[in-house]
């Protein structure tokens, strides 16, 4: 096996090429959705239903309003489907009698001056009948005393190995905990926004910012009634998404585009403020996990027996897809012969609850994490010992019940992260800083654990993606694909991959603009899946590029730029420039998605997360003072880009951890919808983020690459929490754990 | 009463109300659409700008109070500098929203301390959120368009 260990924070020389997107966002010339130019556009707004569920009775509109000005859109204007295409056709795309949560959308509104639409806003009043006893916590939910759909279950999975109760007869310590998540705001600063122009021959041009331009074509195509050929959707800079805009710019392109094709053809904006932006659209999925471990004396697992639910809100939407992730992520990456995780998802009042960078996973692994802290504690073991026992080995069985091959790199991290914090003499160092009365106390505390990239099990051959290489005149190549820069840096990366493929530099390859009228379906940019799925596919295209070029261009096996430049223009000339790749899953790619059993990921990413952390016992502030991210994520295709993925998915993580909670009023609304009092964190609020890389070359994208985007999300909470328990000697169940969390913990001598 | 100020370095009047917001007057009126509306109450920093050189949020400020002030924008930044270099090198920018706001914070800091310590560049930075980055690359940007090293 060969390791090789970037350590970039000590090691400069390893770069990569610039950004593509670099200057033009540095200098400001980079237009997001609201920096379009749109001459005589309309400004559109929602008029939202208040109550948490409940009946519309009538829509008044105030008689004092010249109505005749405003564009006006209700449920009786869609000339398609009322509802958001996605799984389940569940979500109406405006309100016509029933609703379950407050903020659907009942009328649009657009006007060319934004002022005199916020006091037409409040000309409308929505008479409801409301939901007598809305359900907001997923144990009520579960009880199911009222019901928002039968048995208030949207997804229920069973990943079950073995025998619990041989585990339990096997067990001679075993810990019973819940955890309890919060729901989690992906906070991209750019709010959500979409574009419309109804064009002069009848089509929709929709421009916004998105993940997913395929999901919202197939959105606008069952919502309007309209052909594919009459919509297009084009992708705006985008600025940040985080699973945030995978779902939802499907509801405000629909919106858009009801204004649209009422506005006599002025483009109509629909751009959120924050605050809407906050209380509307999806974030994470709050969950409940019921954990039980049992190990016997010498630390060996037995058994892992999990209850996992999460929140899904009023909406199916992506719930199952999360669930599913949650559910297979949560035994963790060691071995264990008896398992059962019983995941389900549940119907509440809330809105939908979404996609969120890691979605499930980082839910599921705190609670097996945490959990995993206690279960040493109660053997009398360090957290460390009982780890190395249960890892995952090249040929363990692995909780999903296929045999772990040689891309196995679990107890190389814990060791890599080991030799990184010096964490024995860190711990022995904190105990007696705690023990000599300091103002403060310190911890560390880890969690190990390893992401699947790409979609579960079958889900890459569901969506069949396919990817297209162009070659131009110029003797240039342009990349056609469907997967969308958001700030992650898969231009550059895809480029770059191209590039390499194809031995030309990279400026003479373009990623053209994710434009739905000329881009093939190459799937959402979700999952991970960019670079190592997608990447696959441009690598793949590139090889029969060549081919092409080879057999009909006579392009010599090696060849430089201009030979390559003239084989092009040749190619160009021919009409023959196009060569299109089809995804095909790896051979050994089994999963049956109804028992869980199988290979669920094409590949997994090994990471092992330290946290160091400073607790004020005056104030009980937690500062992560130190935090060290290990990961073996095949290769680095640019390590500057996955180092900033991973520094800010642990800054993610650590907001996650300590600070971001989303509050709800009585109605099931986000009570802290403003930046103001939903606190993420600044630079002041954090310490050092170490980043080490290993590649072990075996994942299944290029060059050995497999995806890292939501992998830093899962580690740190888990790893703070369990430097928290450690610096206080206190059993935490609740993130994010601040400082009036830890004042009852304290004062209740930690139990 | 119209106001007058220099956006830029060039002189603009603007006869909206003195209680619009300079960034809806910079947006709006100048079609300067580097500067970025966040959350539109102080909080974020991407619609940070430069007002006679100090770093404010003009979501906040009325263009009332801004009459005969020096402005600068993103737009107003030199296209090729140390710092910009730095940025595009370093990844100091992911999605790139709240980068003109922190362009602007890095050159307010650079102007009060030409060397930077680390623990100068984390306040310098602490009014403009960014979500993408953990921050990391920036300081590193900001340290090496310094001239020292990147390793932070």
């Amino acid at each position: 096996m060969s390791l090789t260990i970037i350590n970039q924070r000590r090691d400069q020389q390893v770069v990569g090429p610039a950004r593509v997107d670099g200057f033009a966002k540095i200098s400001g010339a980079a237009l997001y959705v609201d920096d379009l130019p749109a001459v005589d556009a309309l400004h559109g707004t929602t008029v939202r239903t208040a109550g948490a569920g409940g009946t519309l009775q009538e829509i008044v509109f105030d008689p004092a309003i010249n109505w005749s000005e405003f564009v006006v859109v209700t449920a009786q204007d869609i000339p398609g489907i009322n509802a958001i295409k996605l799984l389940e056709n569940d979500q109406p795309v405006l309100v016509e009698r029933t609703f379950r949560h407050a903020g659907e959308a009942v009328v649009l509104l657009a006007h060319a001056d934004p002022e005199k639409l916020r006091i037409a806003l409040k000309g409308i009043s929505l008479v409801e009948l409301p939901n007598p006893s809305p359900i907001f916590d997923i144990d009520d939910a579960l009880q199911a005393r009222q019901e928002i759909i039968p048995g208030n279950i949207y997804a229920d999975y069973l990943l079950e190995r073995g025998d619990v109760a041989a585990g339990e007869y096997l067990a001679d310590v075993v810990i019973d905990e819940r955890f309890l998540t919060p729901s989690q705001e992906q906070l991209y600063i750019e709010p959500q926004g979409m574009l419309a122009h109804l064009q002069e021959d009848g089509s929709i041009l929709m421009e916004g910012s998105l993940q997913c331009p395929y999901y919202v074509l197939d959105a606008l195509v069952q919502c309007l009634g309209m052909d594919k050929d009459h919509l297009r959707v084009v992708q705006s800079t985008t600025g940040g998404a985080f699973g945030g805009k995978e779902d939802y710019p499907s509801v405000i392109a629909c919106h858009a585009a009801l204004l649209a094709l009422k506005a006599g053809g002025r483009p109509v904006k629909l751009i959120y403020e924050r605050g809407e932006d906050l209380r509307v659209t999806p974030k994470r999925h709050p969950s409940r996990t019921l954990i039980r471990l049992g190990a016997n004396k010498a630390g060996e697992l037995q058994f892992i027996d999990m209850d996992f639910a999460i929140d899904g809100g009023a909406y199916r939407t992506l719930s199952p897809v999360v669930l599913s992730r949650g559910v297979i992520h949560a035994p963790g990456p060691y071995k264990c012969p008896h398992i059962r995780i019983k995941g389900r998802a549940v119907a509440t009042n809330h809105p939908p609850f979404g996609a969120f960078r890691g979605f499930g996973a980082p839910q599921s692994i705190l609670a097996m994490e945490v959990a995993m802290d206690r279960l040493a504690k109660k053997l009398g073991m360090d957290p460390v010992e009982l780890r190395k026992k249960n890892l995952l080995c090249t040929g363990d069985l692995s909780p999903t019940g296929d045999v772990v091959g040689k891309d196995c790199f679990a107890h190389a991290v814990l060791d890599a992260a080991l030799e990184h914090t010096h964490y024995q003499q860190r711990r022995e160092e904190y105990n007696a800083w705690n023990a000599a009365g300091h103002p403060t106390r310190r911890g560390i505390g880890l969690a190990t654990f390893a992401h699947g990239a790409g979609f579960t099990g079958n889900g890459e051959l569901h969506l069949a993606s396919r990817v297209s290489l162009q070659a131009l005149a110029n003797g240039h190549v342009e990349i056609l694909c469907s997967n969308t820069e958001m700030g992650q840096g898969a231009a550059t990366t895809l480029v770059q991959i191209a590039a390499a493929a194809l031995g030309l530099p990279m400026d003479s390859v373009h990623l053209a603009q994710t434009d739905t009228s000329r881009v093939p379906n190459s799937g959402p940019t979700v999952a991970s899946r960019t670079c190592m799925v997608v990447g696959g596919l441009i690598q793949k295209a590139a090889g029969q590029l060549l081919q092409r070029l080879r057999e009909t261009m006579d392009l010599a096996e090696s060849y430089d730029a201009q030979s390559f430049a003239a084989a092009c223009a040749g190619l160009y000339a021919a009409g023959d420039a196009l060569v299109t790749a089809h995804y095909y899953p790896p051979a050994d790619m089994l999963w049956d998605e109804q028992t869980f059993f199988g290979r669920a990921y094409a590949s997994y990413a090994w990471a092992a997360y330290v946290a160091e952390v400073e607790v004020d016992m005056i104030t009980l502030e937690t500062h992560v003072i130190d935090f060290t991210a290990v990961q073996e994520i095949g290769k680095a295709v640019h390590p500057v880009i996955v180092q900033g993925q991973i520094e800010g998915g642990v800054a993610q993580g650590i907001g996650y951890a300590l600070y971001e909670d989303v509050l709800w009023n009585e109605r099931g609304v986000m009570a802290n919808d403003r930046l103001t009092n939903y606190i993420i964190p600044t630079s002041a609020d954090l310490g050092f983020i170490h980043v080490v890389l290993l590649e072990g070359g075996l994942g299944a994208g290029p060059k050995g690459a497999k995806g890292v985007g939501e992998l830093p999300m899962d580690g740190p909470a888990p790893a703070i929490v369990n430097a928290i328990q450690q610096a206080l000697n206190i059993d935490i169940r609740q993130i994010p754990v601040r400082p009036e969390m830890l004042l009852e913990l304290t004062v209740s001598g930690g139990n | 009463m119209p106001t007058t100020m220099r956006i830029n370095g060039k002189a603009f009047q603007s006869s909206s109300a003195p209680n619009a917001r300079l960034l809806d007057v910079l947006r709006n009126e100048c079609d300067l659409k580097g500067t970025k509306e966040g959350c539109g109450e102080g909080e974020c920093g991407a619609c940070a700008v430069l007002v006679n050189g100090k770093l404010v949020n003009s979501c906040l400020i009325p263009l009332g109070q801004m009459e005969q002030a020096e402005i600068t924008t993103v737009e107003g930044l030199p296209e090729d500098s140390a710092l910009a270099r730095a940025f595009v090198q370093c990844g100091a920018t992911q999605c790139g929203i709240c980068t003109p706001g922190m362009m602007l914070a890095a050159t307010a800091l650079l102007a009060e301390h030409a060397n930077p310590t680390l623990e100068e560049i984390r306040w310098g930075l602490s009014g403009n959120l960014c979500r993408c980055t953990g921050y990391g690359r920036i300081y590193a940007a900001i340290a090496q368009a310094a001239g020292g090293s990147a390793d932070v």
